[in-house]
């Protein structure tokens, strides 16, 4: 349990420097390599957290997909590759205290809310040894009609997506 | 220091959540705009997929799932419709768009 608690802690000091990063760097290419390592940390806590069938759909939508999307975007619309951009607001300040009063607000209820409370040792949600049947059980028969609607959604965004950007209007 | 807590994933994601509002508040470019946002929403997955452990409910998972497929469809949309805006006035920063202001 103590390894647990290790690599917890590591990825999770990992996660926040990168965030921080995304968020306050000077080059576009490195804010988006900086979210990379984000979305690998996440991964990497919800192996911890025994959801290993979302972990994969993370490393392969988030990183695999999004990712590249993102590159793509900064690609097409000619952001400066390699050299710095001033891209902060002149009102910046607002966002820092922002998060700072949510951070604080957030904080305070979780901690008084959840206190000391552990997580149960025993968290792999499984059907026949597999967490993988467990999440696709319940997606095939309690979630069928959200799944589906989320099919019809993705489906709406593709052909919005070639609507709004093609040339030919 | 043996079990893990339920505050240790929470408050993560709570920090995850902050950085990505501060983001969304301070930045220029839209495409960091953008990336800001996901970072949002993994805080959120975090979230579910603790609770998810805490009540051994597949259902943290299932959600997380959606939220993932429609980060996707956002992005996807997200990113289309800042072209169509950096074709419009050769420029990404949400300053430029300000055609709105009172």
């Amino acid at each position: 349990m103590v390894a647990q608690n290790i690599f917890f802690y590591a990825i999770a000091a990992v996660m926040v420097g990168a965030a921080l990063v995304v968020v306050t760097s000077r080059n576009v290419v490195r804010s988006a390599l900086a979210l990379i390592v984000v979305f690998a940390g996440v991964a990497a806590q919800f192996i911890i957290l025994a959801a290993e069938f979302v972990a994969i759909t993370q490393v392969l939508i988030y990183i695999g997909a999004i990712m590249v999307l993102m590159l793509f975007g900064i690609m097409l619309t000619r952001a400066r590759i390699g050299r710095d951009v001033d891209a902060t607001n002149d009102h910046w300040w607002a966002g820092v205290l922002t998060a700072l009063l949510l951070v604080g607000v957030m904080g305070y209820a979780l901690v008084d809310a959840w206190g000391d409370d552990p997580l149960p040792a025993e968290r792999e949600i499984t059907l026949d040894g597999s967490n993988t049947a467990a999440v696709s059980d319940s997606v095939f028969s309690q979630y069928l009609i959200p799944f589906e609607v989320v099919s019809v959604l993705l489906l709406a965004a593709l052909v919005g997506a070639i609507v709004i950007a093609r040339k030919d209007r | 220091m043996d079990d893990l807590l339920i505050n240790q994933f929470l408050l993560l994601g709570a920090v995850l959540f902050c950085i990505g509002v501060y983001g969304v508040i301070a930045r220029k470019n839209t495409v960091l705009v953008l990336m800001s946002i996901e970072l949002i929403l993994n805080a959120v997955n975090i979230n579910l997929l603790t609770f998810g452990a805490l009540t051994g409910d597949v259902s943290g998972s299932v959600f997380a799932l959606f939220i993932i497929a429609v980060a996707a469809a956002e992005v996807g949309v997200g990113l289309a419709m800042v072209l169509i805006i950096y074709r419009n006035r050769a420029s990404v920063d949400l300053d430029d768009v300000d055609s709105m202001r009172g």
